[in-house]
């Protein structure tokens, strides 16, 4: 048993650190988030050149060929910055999901572009009515000649107006609620019926509608066989998860440090109020908070990818249970001991509190986890 | 950064679990499984099973008798003992006056008091807490006066834990009233059999008796029974409560438990149907086993960035808020899957060897057991340093507020 990163993980991981601290100050996130953009291209590409992009593609493309540990060790150290780039959706998410496909030349080209950062892609998914269950998928793929026509409505893609290529999944067969009948096509963002309805979010971070209006895709753009790519679909979003459960961990560390700091700082009464025993147990409490969730955060890491299907499920809800509550709690208690500057735009703590807020709401929340969870335990 | 044991630590597992399932008593565990008290001569009896297997010093290095394992290892052999329902082992003598009197006892204390530690012959009990000093242990008053080569100790220990079965207290007494609160205390080993000491049972709200007031009257101690220098008892006083917390996470005490109440669940029925497939009971449930994943995690990192240092740091603080909380909500959880003959008040219920009458049948048998443990584990966010204290050591220790 060992809970220390290797050498390699945390020169990447330290590289990464360095960079941001640098490039990626509380005052740039704030001017990128302003901008017309929303996010910033030079950012993506320095990222590639740290080698951050390919962390999750293989190195006959490119990349690093590493796997969830060491996207544990970038995500954790990008939680502080709130990285407003795509990096779980295109670098961790969509990645993992193309490496499946990786035979299709085409794709092994795409994975050489988003190693390199030139290209971006984002997986869309999730439909309005599903919540947590991932084979509630309505959009259509009705097969037309050589290729398919696609219908349908994505709610709230994560990154789908940043992405050049979308990863849409879209029923071949069956009805919402059936695990087969779901195929996966790759589509240019700017295909003829791609709507994309773009918006920032509570976090900071873009995402879109993504209505299809009789979208014509080739069949040799689609992914995997017809029909049975819900398997891929989900390994794919349970790297994501883990990947999310560390970055949210990072944010959490940076409110618990900035509300120590401000516990030392803040005079009431004569005395930092840090001296007040109230505080000091609210923050033992982020503290215990904390350290549970950095637990899970790597469990998940280690058991995102396992083959023992209900273990990785059992692993992953309980840490999408644990990350969500400490989350809320951290975040909540952050604002709260940092009284009234809690609640302004200029300190950082209410932006990583919406950020957090916003994660909660991402591959399912706390409630479905705990339902998810439930159900594993009285299988067992 | 990886979880599994290695080949050297799952080949240890796997003999402690045989070695369990082989030599510990059924008549033992299915109390323990039963949720019924274990009495002294159930505890007495693993303690000399585990010393005839060279096991007895648990915990302790391979100089002072012990088997010398790793924190690891020992971490396993507490889970494996755990689940397997072995009853608790004493840690008065064991985990907390054997480690002071390892590090600051003298060679003829180490021979005299040690060996009996672990072959079971002697039972220790902890004269800490006064009626005026609990969380403020600093301020107590139990006076020992030198009278040539004796002290002579007056005064009153209380939530003394089964005391009434032990041989020899280790207690905290004032050498000196003029100093500091903590440079005036002195670490005493007392013979229970000295003239003297008298002791009285508290009745819990449970109805059960494990803790005591033990008073002392012109108590004669030797000189020679005093551990380290007088007046630098706090030094070891805080050293031992260390130890205190080592295991205090009781990861494998809660597995256990976390087991049995699913069982019941599955047992009981509400409305007609079982009440593990009732959806609020059921998050309840996966929401301690949550919580216990991350403990268990939380614990093997704390034990695993301590590898080379003997004491745990003020991490363990941490484990011991967290699982107490998770044993207390297991227990409130069981006591609540009972339903309403968790009513029904039989002490009779948790003694060993008690028999259901087929004709006079009140619930199930789980069920008599399950309000009084959970009134009983009510103790487990008090002892041991408040959770409270708990939280001033992260913040003072851990957060420097």
């Amino acid at each position: 048993m060992d809970f220390e990163f290797t050498d390699e993980q945390r020169q990447l991981r330290e590289a990464l650190e360095r960079f941001l601290i640098k490039e990626y100050s509380f005052d740039r996130y704030r001017a990128i988030k302003a901008s017309p953009q929303g996010w910033d291209k030079q950012v993506w590409h320095q990222l590639a050149e740290l080698g951050v992009l390919g962390v999750n593609v293989p190195s006959e493309q490119g990349g690093l060929g590493f796997g969830p540990l060491e996207t544990l060790a970038i995500m954790d150290v990008c939680g502080p910055s709130m990285l407003l780039e795509p990096l779980t959706s295109s670098a961790v998410i969509a990645t993992t999901l193309l490496n499946g496909f990786v035979a299709d030349s085409a794709v092994s080209e795409l994975l050489r572009h988003l190693a390199a950062g030139e290209q971006i892609a984002v997986l869309s998914h999730h439909d309005a009515d599903a919540r947590s269950e991932l084979q509630w998928v309505s959009a259509s793929a009705r097969r037309a000649g050589n290729g398919y026509v696609l219908n349908g409505h994505k709610a709230v893609a994560l990154h789908a107006n940043l992405a050049d290529t979308l990863l849409i999944s879209a029923r071949t067969a069956g009805q919402p609620g059936d695990a087969r009948g779901i195929s996966l096509f790759r589509v240019p963002h700017d295909a003829a019926g791609v709507t994309l309805i773009g918006y920032p979010t509570m976090g900071g971070q873009l995402a879109a509608e993504v209505v299809l209006k009789d979208v014509q895709v080739p069949g040799t753009h689609r992914l995997g066989e017809e029909g049975k790519v819900l398997p891929a679909i989900e390994s794919a979003l349970d790297v994501g998860l883990a990947a999310l459960c560390a970055e949210s961990v990072g944010v959490m560390q940076a409110l618990f440090k900035a509300t120590v700091e401000y516990l030392r700082t803040r005079q009431q009464f004569g005395q930092p109020i840090g001296r007040f025993q109230a505080l000091q147990h609210r923050v033992a409490d982020m503290l215990i908070h904390l350290e549970q969730a950095r637990s899970m955060s790597y469990l998940a890491a280690m058991r995102c990818i396992s083959t023992d299907l209900p273990e990785r499920r059992r692993a992953l809800s309980a840490a999408k249970i644990i990350v969500g509550q400490a989350g809320r709690f951290i975040g909540q208690q952050a604002v709260q001991l940092h009284g009234g500057m809690g609640m302004t735009e200029e300190l950082n703590v209410s932006h990583l509190f919406k950020r957090l807020t916003a994660s909660e709401f991402l591959f399912g929340d706390t409630d479905s986890h705990l339902q998810k969870l439930a159900a594993l335990t009285r299988s067992t | 950064m990886h979880f599994e044991l290695n080949d050297e630590e799952l080949a240890f597992r796997d003999s402690v679990r045989e070695f369990v399932r082989t030599k510990l008593p059924e008549s033992i565990s299915r109390k323990i499984f039963e949720g019924q008290d274990v009495s002294r001569d159930d505890m007495v009896t693993w303690q000399k099973v585990l010393a005839a297997q060279g096991w007895g010093g648990v915990g302790w290095p391979k100089q002072f008798g012990g088997p010398g394992w790793s924190a690891m290892q020992m971490h396993i052999f507490d889970e494996e003992s755990a689940l397997a329902g072995a009853p608790r082992l004493n840690p008065f003598g064991l985990r907390m006056v054997a480690p002071v009197i390892m590090a600051f006892g003298t060679a003829q204390q180490q021979q005299r008091y040690l060996p009996k530690i672990a072959s079971g012959e002697e039972w220790w009990c902890q004269g800490y807490s006064e009626p005026g000093s609990g969380s403020d242990l600093a301020s107590l008053k139990t006076r020992a006066v030198r009278d040539g080569d004796s002290y002579v100790v007056s005064g009153q220990k209380t939530w003394n834990t089964l005391g009434q079965f032990a041989d020899w207290i280790f207690c905290l007494v004032r050498t000196d009233p003029q100093a500091k609160l903590q440079e005036g205390i002195s670490f005493l080993l007392i013979s229970m059999k000295t003239p003297g000491v008298t002791l009285r049972p508290i009745k819990l709200l449970d109805g059960s008796v494990e803790v005591n007031d033990v008073f002392f009257d012109q108590v004669r101690v030797p000189i020679e029974n005093r551990i380290g220098d007088e007046n630098r008892g706090w030094t070891y006083a805080k050293f031992l409560l260390g130890h205190e917390r080592t295991n205090i996470a009781g990861v494998g005490i809660a597995k256990r438990e976390l087991r049995r109440l699913r069982r019941i669940a599955g047992e009981e029925r509400k409305n007609g149907k079982p009440l593990i497939d009732d959806p609020l009971f059921a998050a309840r449930v996966a929401q301690i086993e949550a919580d216990l994943m991350a403990l268990e995690l939380t614990t093997l990192r704390t034990i695993s960035a301590e590898k080379n240092k003997r004491a745990p740091g003020p991490e363990a603080s941490v484990l011991k808020v967290r699982g107490t909380e998770i044993q207390q909500a297991i227990s409130e959880l069981t006591m609540l899957a009972v339903g309403p003959y968790a009513l029904p008040w039989r002490r009779e219920a948790l003694e060993a060897g008690y028999q259901v009458d087929p004709n006079a049948e009140v619930g199930p048998p789980y069920a008599a057991t399950a309000a009084s443990r959970y009134f009983n584990w009510r103790k487990l966010s008090i002892f041991g340093g408040t959770n409270e204290i708990q939280k001033n050591i992260i913040s003072k220790m851990m957060v420097g507020l």
